[in-house]
């Protein structure tokens, strides 16, 4: 469909007035929510991410396609029913306790949620017990963790050792990063997976879901 | 000498370039007109919300040594434990562009518009960095109107966090340089709030006292290698000198 397309293309260029304008002409016509998200939205944000990926495009473009993307999404959102929600899988994310800095994760937030993901942030200074009991409760498969300092590092080594206690490290997978944060550092506190960047952590948390 | 200070906003406005660079700005084309546009908003944001200041406060190698020395969570081996003794002045420095260029930050994201959030983040970053250079330049300055300055003098900075230098060696620079003075607080973790913010000492001594090797078994985590750019900056300079 002719609609589909333009929503996908405008959003490639980060032009939210047009994502917006043409979601609600896509619902006019009485198109499925499910189906503009897929095919329109999700469809644009896939290949922006890929581009990026590709080192093809600028993070900034990314954002604005995102902010798009969020525009649309708007629209969409008491159309989708929890079904046809996004649907590829909840990821809790959060900057481990000490540590204020919130920007890379809130880029991977908004990463995971152009790949489809539903996301609970959880914002900066998380303890453990917060992000243990937020994916428990919520059924999230992934815990996204981010630290900038290496004196906020061992939270990481906590969230991972409180999941092995409650029995829940084999259905809630972990993923981490962080400027200071290593592949060599990940193995060793046991987490999952380790996203040197926020494109990269995004790829992690695929693999993770399978 | 002890000192507090505003620093000029315009020494610490970053270039669009240098913007979309921190922002991770790898391909070789040039931006659309839609991000040049985004990058010219966050400047223009930057040069409204930034309160540029700093602290320093020269300190002798003895009393440095016990700053550096901290809670003795350093590296055995560092740079600055071999450049330090050889300086000709010591001077612990803290300097911020502001805590409301972090509260729009926050504000950006919260109100759906990471991309600007983000972009003003690097500008703030950067723009931290420059604080830097500018307190590089001044040290520079002072060192090379003092008679006893060589002509190849030098002053660069070194931080904790940074090549061996751990960073709870925060505490006890914060409680040697009080940089609360300017709005800089520590916490317990050892983040300096605001978040843009940047501490340590600067090092003014004779250009070959810089030189390092980054061979230390911490170099292979370190992801900026920065002393490269460093080095080649002092001696690019070193062969401009008449």
């Amino acid at each position: 469909m002719e609609i589909l397309s333009q929503i996908a293309s405008e959003l490639e260029c980060g032009a939210h007035e047009a994502v917006r304008a043409l979601t609600q002409s896509a619902l006019e016509q009485e198109l499925e929510a499910g189906v503009i998200l897929e095919r329109g939205l999700l469809a644009g944000m896939q290949v922006v991410g890929d581009r990026f990926r590709n080192h093809e495009v600028f993070l900034p473009e990314v954002l604005l396609a995102a902010r798009a993307m969020n525009a649309g999404l708007e629209l969409l959102e008491p159309h989708l029913g929890k079904a046809v929600a996004l649907s590829r899988g909840t990821v809790v994310i959060g900057t481990v306790q000490g540590d204020l800095h919130d920007i890379g994760k809130n880029l991977v937030g908004i990463m995971l949620s152009g790949a489809g993901f539903e996301v609970i942030d959880l914002g900066k200074d998380v303890s453990p017990e917060t992000f243990v009991d937020t994916a428990h409760e919520t059924g999230a498969s992934v815990i996204g963790m981010s630290a900038l300092l290496t004196t906020t590092m061992p939270g990481m080594k906590k969230v991972i050792a409180l999941l092995k206690e409650r029995g829940l490290d084999s259905s809630v997978r972990t993923v981490v990063g962080g400027a200071p944060v290593t592949e060599e550092f990940a193995r060793e506190i046991g987490a999952d997976s380790y996203g040197f960047d926020a494109a990269h952590a995004v790829e992690c948390v695929k693999e993770l879901v399978g | 000498m002890r000192r507090t200070f505003e620093i000029p906003v315009a020494a610490v406005v970053p270039s669009g370039a240098a913007v979309l660079r921190a922002m991770g700005g790898t391909t070789d084309r040039s931006p659309g007109p839609r991000v040049e546009r985004l990058l010219e908003e966050a400047l223009e944001e930057f040069r409204a919300k930034a309160e540029p200041r700093a602290v320093t406060a020269d300190i002798g190698a003895r009393e440095f040594a016990e700053v550096y020395e901290g809670a003795g969570d350093n590296e055995p081996s560092s740079p600055l434990l071999a450049i330090f003794p050889r300086a000709e002045r010591l001077a612990l420095f803290a300097a911020t562009v502001g805590a409301e260029l972090s509260d729009r930050i926050a504000e950006l994201f919260d109100a759906g518009r990471p991309a600007l959030g983000a972009a003003l983040d690097s500008a703030a970053s950067e723009g931290t960095e420059l604080a830097g250079v500018h307190l590089d330049g001044l040290a520079q300055e002072e060192a090379r109107s003092r008679h006893a300055a060589g002509p190849d003098t030098w002053a660069l900075r070194y931080s904790p966090g940074y090549c061996g230098w751990n960073i709870t060696g925060q505490r006890a620079l914060f409680a040697a340089l009080r940089p609360d003075e300017i709005g800089i607080l520590l916490t317990d973790s050892c983040l300096m709030q605001p978040l843009k913010s940047i501490s340590g000492v600067m090092v003014t001594g004779p250009a070959a006292i810089h030189e390092i090797a980054d061979d230390y078994p911490f170099c292979p985590d370190c992801r900026t290698k920065s002393c490269r750019s460093r080095m080649r900056k002092i001696r690019q300079n070193l062969r401009k000198e008449p």
